[in-house]
């Protein structure tokens, strides 16, 4: 009886279906046209970030009045939006030639199949700073032009009030030197909180900022002579000790579980008396107070230990024009696009000869101490393709502990699920 | 459900059945009819909604990851083995039920009031309706921030309770209290929705005829009375609509909890879907994520036939 | 006492209510003092967003706990605006939201009503089967289903014009369409139109048939016409989401030209979050919003009071 509705909504699917198929076949079909100048498409985080962007598009422009065999184009994408669309895009089958990727996500995207080994020559990356560059397995995936590095803001009027003595690179805190000087910093009575560090922030920021207090205990992410298994590394004595004390932290008033939105506006505003985060915040605390001092972070058995690793460029495996793509890197692998990106955004340069070249950075410039940060504190996140997975649950973790739940349990728990990831994935073996 | 999936089709034969004494082509043209106004929504539906449920029930019972250079392989439940051992799961569960069960009483009733209020008979109710709809075409996002500013422990919120109190209030952490911080994101979830369905019952309002309530001034109902044999039997259809709605928004909580607590402090505002996106997206987790919605649809689809059941139509 | 009376008193603009007495002097001075603090408890968050859009970053974290972060005190200027047009192509964002949206709820308006006349007023087999499949998935967050629809989108053919000559290609990304289509068939506007349909006397359809109305006369010159405030209610629930979609246009789209106003809010949290700008660019982007809203506030609500059906 209602043969008719059939007909209709079989004639409807059966159109489409006629037309998915064509579409397959087109698409499978068509080929790109072999024209005189090959485009290469670039994609970056730097989408809302002007100076970043500037660079990049200097760098692409230089490129293609250099050479008349490739047009490199550019896409921008937001830098919290820009993974999600990388992903989407390796899911679709529809990646770019050249991509940005965050340091930590290298080995995960190279075991994935994302990207493949640059391929330039070895000499390209001499002098580089070791965290500036995507290595696994002695392949070099991707290189960065700059570095962020991690540091202890404070004013010099403060620390000699409290009486507590101001460190420096060669001679850092101890830990117990920093909690006494929290303590009397604390004393004070000047600031809300002696210490800021950030536990407002969320997302990478929480791997970024703190495993490297964490190793500075004795303890890591993982177990890196392996790279098998998390055990040990995140829930041994060391690393419950560094569990112990940020919550102490916590509990003693020190610092608040959850700090404002923006840690540098309030250590700007008079909230802490230390903040500590990275080398970016460096112009605003500049720019608020005459005696601003940048302190190493403290060593709390192991050595001050701060992050590395940042934005590098990489070479995916779908791509069509590898040759256009590698002769871009090398061209752009050059020191006065080093010295651009540092200027211009006044982060970390990759390479010592261009930290030579910017005032700043070269010897006895104001921000020569990140330089050294870098170059001898540096830890890069774990080169594993177990990344993602980790960061995620030493995100919980780490926000569970300072909300003050049982510290082993939480680290136990992040082992096994750690643990029980690696074992799912066959070792993240490639 | 079950009165549902059983009770349309039965009605569709009676008619066909009475449809033999009618001339057969009006019943043919309304079929023909039927079957142009249902189809394009039909395929739509298939395409776009049925297709990637299908793919999504596929995947719950694999080990498919977003990034990762090996297929998928076939696991059997163990992704509900693992779900049903978990604790932030079971947390997740508790908290989307907590959250629906003060949620869609409170909101549906605010927002009843609300209504009652704006309907009045009195100056500016059409600024009012606006300025109290606000929030509701603003961003769930944007919102989500405001409000972690004003919740932080010396922002807005604690400065006017101490204010109120004359410092007899004792500063609350909201976001950061396990106690307080599910309840902070209820409050500011009804903050966000009420006006919308502050609107619904003005409509179903408008519905009631100005002549019961006549008959019940003169039949000397006071205002308590007339409410609750005139206004109240006249908005139950609203009454369904506005559960209905809120429910899905209650159960599909997300956004807030993605911006204000990431599912802290200790657990104590994750929830189902945030728990599905996080092992989706952030751990690359696609089989067991899908297995995560998966139980979310059947548990949804148990509490929507509850709900259809309790507000059936009795006739 | 008096409160109470005043919020189970239900009064609205009808003509023929027009009889009834306004409620006494006294009370509506309360009513409006209670309706004056809802305002306030309303708007106080909103007004925060606006005041802080003027105010440079740092300020705006130093006023924040004080009475200072609702009043436009201190340094202020429209250097955040001027800020944001500088940093994102705010009107093209703002066009394709604005195509984006119509087009879903236009297109959402027209073909859940159809589907739903067909389930509500039309008889054929297989319609009770529709309709439970229709309402099982009622409640579906769109988070759990992005992935699978990500890669399927992919797969879709897509007809384009090249020249004078039409293509298919494959793939929908990049696209406006991917951003619309998907959200046209919408559950919960079929179950609304479905509802408010069967509230819709029959006897209006058969004195049409016996007239010689067909189907579609009905459906388009009696049913639509008195259905403005479920036309509303589902323009409203599909213009919202449009409006703010962010995670899937996110995964679907790469160029600039085609994105939505929310996933240029991402442009501002950069290293140092620029939050006057944020408060700026959420302003901004929540002004067209509220003008649609006054601009069809009257029609929502009032619209059924005129159209003469009665519950």
């Amino acid at each position: 009886m209602s043969r008719k509705i059939g007909r209709i909504v079989a004639a409807s699917l059966a159109t489409l279906a006629v037309a998915a198929t064509a579409g397959c076949v087109a698409g499978g079909g068509s080929g790109d046209g072999a024209g005189s100048s090959s485009t290469i498409e670039l994609w970056t985080h730097a989408g809302g970030n002007e100076a970043e962007l500037g660079v990049i598009t200097t760098i692409v422009e230089d490129f293609n009045a250099s050479q008349d065999e490739y047009t490199v184009e550019v896409t921008d994408f937001p830098q919290d939006a820009y993974n999600d669309a990388v992903v989407a895009a390796a899911t679709a089958g529809d990646l770019p030639c050249i991509v940005d990727i965050d340091g930590p996500n290298v080995a995960n995207w190279a075991w994935a199949g994302y990207i493949q080994p640059l391929g330039l020559p070895e000499e390209t990356y001499d002098g580089q700073l070791p965290g500036t560059l995507g290595v696994i397995d002695d392949e070099v995936y991707a290189y960065g032009f700059f570095d962020v590095a991690l540091a202890m803001f404070s004013r010099e009027s403060t620390l000699n009030d409290a009486g507590v003595r101001i460190p420096t690179v060669d001679d850092p805190w101890t830990g117990d030197e920093f909690d006494e000087a929290l303590a009397k910093i604390d004393g004070l009575g000047r600031y809300d909180q002696a210490v800021d560090f950030g536990t407002g922030g969320g997302g990478e920021w929480i791997p970024y900022a703190y495993s490297p207090l964490l190793q500075s205990f004795g303890g890591d992410l993982i177990d890196r002579s392996t790279f098998e298994t998390a055990d040990g590394a995140l829930n041994g004595p060391e690393a419950l000790e560094w569990a112990q004390w940020f919550r102490g932290l916590v509990d003693s008033g020190y610092m608040a579980q959850t700090s404002g939105e923006d840690a540098t506006a309030d250590f700007v505003n008079g909230t802490s008396g230390i903040l500590y985060t990275g080398n970016w915040a460096d112009a605003t605390v500049r720019d608020a107070f005459d005696d601003a001092v940048v302190l190493p972070p403290p060593n709390f058995g192991d050595g001050p230990k701060i992050g590395a690793g940042s934005w590098q460029w990489g070479l995916t495996t779908g791509c069509d024009e590898v040759d256009g793509a590698r002769a871009y890197l090398e061209f752009a692998h050059d020191t006065k696009y080093f010295v651009e990106y540092g200027e211009a955004t006044g982060l970390i340069p990759a390479t010592l000869d261009a930290a030579e070249e910017i005032p700043a950075f070269a010897e006895g410039g104001d921000s020569r101490i990140y330089l050294e940060l870098a170059n001898q504190f540096a830890v890069v996140r774990p080169e594993t393709a177990a990344y993602p997975f980790i960061s995620s649950v030493f995100q919980k973790a780490t926000q569970d502990i300072l909300s003050g739940g049982d510290p082993q349990a939480i680290l136990d728990k992040a082992v096994s699920d750690i643990d029980r990831d690696i074992e799912q994935n066959g070792g993240y073996t490639f | 459900m079950t009165t549902r999936t059983t009770a349309p089709p039965r009605q569709a034969a009676a008619s066909d059945g009475t449809g033999q004494h009618r001339p057969s082509r009006t019943l043919k043209g309304e079929r023909t009819a039927a079957a142009w106004m249902i189809s394009p929504a039909l395929v739509l539906f298939i395409l776009f909604l049925i297709i990637p449920i299908v793919l999504a029930f596929g995947l719950a019972f694999t080990n498919t990851r977003l990034i990762s250079p090996r297929p998928g392989e076939f696991v059997g439940l163990d992704n509900f083995a693992y779900l049903f051992t978990d604790p932030v799961f079971w947390a997740s569960v508790r908290n989307t039920f907590a959250f629906a069960l003060v949620v869609v009483p409170v909101q549906a009733g605010s927002a009843l009031l609300l209504a009652l209020l704006v309907n009045a008979k009195v100056r500016g109710t059409n600024f009012f309706r606006t300025v109290y709809f606000l929030p509701v075409v603003t961003s769930m996002v944007v919102v989500s921030l405001l409000w972690r500013f004003m919740y932080e422990k010396d922002g807005l919120i604690n400065q006017f309770l101490g204010r109120v109190t004359g410092g007899a209030y004792d500063p609350i952490d909201w976001l950061n209290d396990p106690v307080w911080a599910l309840p902070a994101i209820m409050f500011m979830s009804i903050w966000q929705g009420v006006a919308f369905h502050m609107v619904i019952w003005l409509a179903g309002l408008q519905t009631i005829p100005a002549e019961l309530y006549e008959a019940s001034e003169i039949d000397g109902a006071n205002k308590l009375q007339q409410f609750r044999y005139v206004t109240w039997p006249g908005l139950r259809q609203t009454a369904t609509l506005i559960l209905v709605t809120i429910t899905i928004a209650s159960f599909s909580l997300f956004t807030q909890i993605a911006v204000m607590t990431q599912g802290g402090p200790l657990d104590s505002t994750t929830t189902v879907v945030y728990q599905a996106v996080r092992t989706g997206y952030q751990q690359l987790q696609t089989g067991l994520a899908s297995a995560i919605s998966l139980v979310f649809f059947a548990m949804v689809l148990v509490i929507s036939g509850i709900q259809r059941y309790l507000t059936r139509e009795r006739s | 006492m008096t409160a109470t009376e005043a919020l189970v008193l239900p009064d609205v603009d009808t003509p023929d209510r027009a009889t009834r007495s306004r409620p006494p002097a006294r009370r509506r001075v309360g009513i409006t003092v209670v309706r004056g603090a809802l305002a306030v408890f309303f708007a106080l968050p909103i007004v925060f967003m606006l005041i802080s859009s003027l105010k440079p970053d740092l300020q705006i974290f130093a006023d924040l706990g004080s009475w200072r972060a609702l009043a436009p005190v201190g340094d202020v200027s429209l250097d955040n605006y001027t800020g944001v047009f500088d940093r994102v192509p705010f009107w093209q964002f703002l066009l394709n939201s604005v195509v984006i949206s119509c087009a879903t709820v236009v297109l959402g308006v027209l073909i859940n009503s159809m589907a739903a006349f067909a389930l509500s007023r039309l008889r054929w087999r297989g319609r009770g089967f529709v309709l439970t499949v229709i309402l099982a998935t009622l409640i579906v967050p769109f988070e759990t289903l992005a992935l699978p629809l990500l890669w399927w989108v992919n797969k879709l053919p897509a007809l384009e014009a090249d020249g004078f000559s039409l293509a298919f290609t494959q793939g929908w990304l990049n696209t406006y369409h991917v951003q619309i289509v998907p959200f046209i068939a919408n559950a919960f506007s079929v179950y609304l139109f479905y509802q408010f349909f069967s509230s819709i006397p029959r006897e209006l359809d058969e004195a049409a048939r016996v007239d010689g109305a067909g189907w579609f006369t009905i459906y388009s010159r009696i049913v639509m016409p008195l259905s403005g405030p479920a036309i509303a209610t589902v323009s409203i629930l599909t213009f919202l989401p449009a409006w703010n979609s962010y995670l899937w246009p996110l995964m679907v789209i790469q160029s600039e030209e085609l994105r939505p106003v929310m996933v240029g809010l991402q442009y501002f949290f950069q290293l140092n979050v620029s939050w006057g700008q944020v408060m700026a660019y959420s302003s901004l982007i929540t002004v067209p919003v509220v003008a649609l809203f006054i601009a069809f506030q009257r029609s929502f609500i009032n619209s059924i009071a005129s159209s003469g059906v009665k519950g």
